[in-house]
């Protein structure tokens, strides 16, 4: 907090400028962050209720709603019910801020901007730097190859994520929704691999932003500043005005 | 009228604190130190965000969440379309027998003996003369092979019959403007639907299971179906049928379960 008194006030107001992450995407982000904690860690216990894979069981303690005790004084029961009312409240989050979420990406053209091109060639050579540990962060208002392939890939599993959890909840409502995923069942599968990924994607996301603090600290104070007026690098194509 | 009386509050203690209390517990006020208050307290927040799983399942919290459930019944309510129809499949996927499930096991299923049983009726209903079986079963049926959805996560389709819910209520006067209809079952199960999915075309009473009575494990002689709903649902056993605008609630409802709980 002493970071953002000490860098906000007094530099003068220059052109049009802004933060790399608008004070609304910071909001947004740790609500997301929160919700999708929320959402895993009480699906892992409904999860538990009837194991897709016998290999493949969550203990309570790394659950929402599965401490016994808690569970047994509030609702008589094992936590199953406990862990569903999390994963609805999550639910509810996660649609109203993730809509919000990606309305705003696609709309303020943040997404175009930050997240593409993805360059093929770019990927493997941002690949093969980060196997040498040749990474650079000067700059961290702009996203190597990796980096946009993991975001992108990660918005467009939670778009499919949502959709195999609507056709888990309103199979018959949503039947035609429901039928994309063949079966009941077919629609669980999906709605836990979609997890998983999220649950690997969160792994390399903190890892990173760990390695890279500038990058966590970006998030909550906003980072460096960003110049809206000018174009972007030379590798990228040219972007409509913002 | 200078005179001020030396207890000018009501609240004013009757008897004084003896100041000697001060003096005898002058060792224990002393080993009072400010910094181990200040490191205490600093402990008890570090504990508070360390247990989190604690500190979120709070009372407090628990009725955030069954606010949440509240809203939830609402928002089902208004994404249940009461004419659009559940996926139907074909007789060869119909699993033979169907899946027990009960608040207990399968052992301790306690069979209904027909020549007693009896259907009551009660609350908002015009014609509430109790129904035997032999009646109940003599009225025209319809079949369903539908998806059963359990809350757990399991399905399997299943080919029921029986008298379409609906048209039994219409039969027997039923206020089709109330707000619920709850059941009450031999093994003390009990449970209740909104009234638009007791109208919902694919609910029935259900009797028969692929052609055959329905096994007693399975609700015999009579319990409801409806595509709409999970498994906990639709009791099985059902001896009493009751139209209210009273919140019924439910076994599992009752234990944190969504009541709504459309599919």
């Amino acid at each position: 907090m002493a970071e953002m008194a000490e860098h906000s006030p007094a530099s003068p107001p220059v052109r049009r400028e802004a933060r790399m992450h608008p004070l609304a995407v910071r909001i947004m982000h740790w609500i997301n962050a929160a919700a999708i904690i929320i959402m895993i860690m009480s699906g892992i216990k409904i999860y538990g209720d009837s194991p897709i894979f016998s290999f493949i069981a969550f203990p309570n303690a790394l659950t929402l709603g599965g401490d016994p005790d808690i569970a047994f004084r509030l609702h008589g029961n094992g936590g199953q019910s406990g862990a569903l009312q999390w994963h609805f409240l999550g639910m509810w989050i996660v649609f109203v801020n993730g809509t919000v979420f990606l309305t705003y990406g696609l709309i303020s053209g943040r997404w175009r901007r930050m997240l593409l091109p993805i360059r093929p060639r770019e990927v493997i050579a941002t690949l093969r730097d980060a196997l040498r540990f040749k990474l650079s962060h000067d700059d961290l208002t702009v996203y190597n190859a990796v980096q946009k392939l993991l975001y992108v890939g990660i918005i467009l599993v939670a778009v499919v994520e949502v959709a195999a959890g609507l056709a888990i909840w309103k199979p018959v409502q949503l039947s035609h929704l429901a039928s994309l995923f063949v079966s009941f069942q077919g629609a669980r599968l999906v709605h836990f691999f979609g997890m998983s990924a999220i649950v690997a994607f969160l792994c390399v996301h903190v890892l990173l932003a760990l390695l890279v603090p500038q990058t966590l600290l970006a998030m909550i104070t906003g980072g460096p500043k960003i110049d809206l007026g000018r174009a972007p690098p030379p590798p990228l194509t040219p972007q409509p005005g913002e | 009228m200078s005179i001020r009386t030396p207890s000018p509050s009501r609240f004013r203690p009757a008897r004084r604190i003896d100041p000697g209390f001060l003096a005898e517990n002058k060792a224990l006020i002393e080993r009072i130190d400010r910094r181990k208050v200040l490191r205490g307290s600093l402990s008890l927040g570090a504990l508070a965000l360390l247990g989190g799983c604690d500190v979120t399942d709070t009372d407090a919290m628990q009725k955030v969440l069954t606010a949440v459930s509240a809203w939830n019944d609402r928002a089902q309510a208004l994404l249940f379309d009461q004419n659009h129809l559940a996926p139907t499949f074909t007789e060869a996927e119909v699993l033979k027998p169907p899946r027990f499930e009960a608040y207990y096991g399968l052992a301790d299923v306690s069979p209904v003996d027909v020549s007693t049983w009896k259907l009551e009726l009660g609350g908002l209903i015009a014609d509430k003369r109790p129904w035997t079986a032999a009646q109940i079963y003599a009225l025209p049926e319809q079949e369903l092979i539908i998806r059963h959805v359990c809350v757990e996560g399991w399905d399997y389709i299943g080919q029921w019959s029986g008298v379409n819910l609906r048209r039994f209520l219409e039969m027997v006067g039923a206020d089709l403007t109330a707000k619920y209809v709850a059941f009450r079952c031999y093994d003390d199960y009990y449970g209740s639907i909104d009234m638009a999915t007791a109208l919902h075309p694919q609910s029935i009473l259900a009797t028969r299971y692929a052609k055959e009575y329905i096994g007693d494990p399975f609700g015999y002689p009579l319990r409801l179906r409806t595509s709409t709903k999970l498994g906990f649902k639709n009791p099985k056993w059902i001896t009493a049928i009751e139209v209210t605008n009273n919140y019924p609630g439910g076994f599992w409802e009752d234990r944190g379960f969504n009541w709504h709980s459309g599919l």
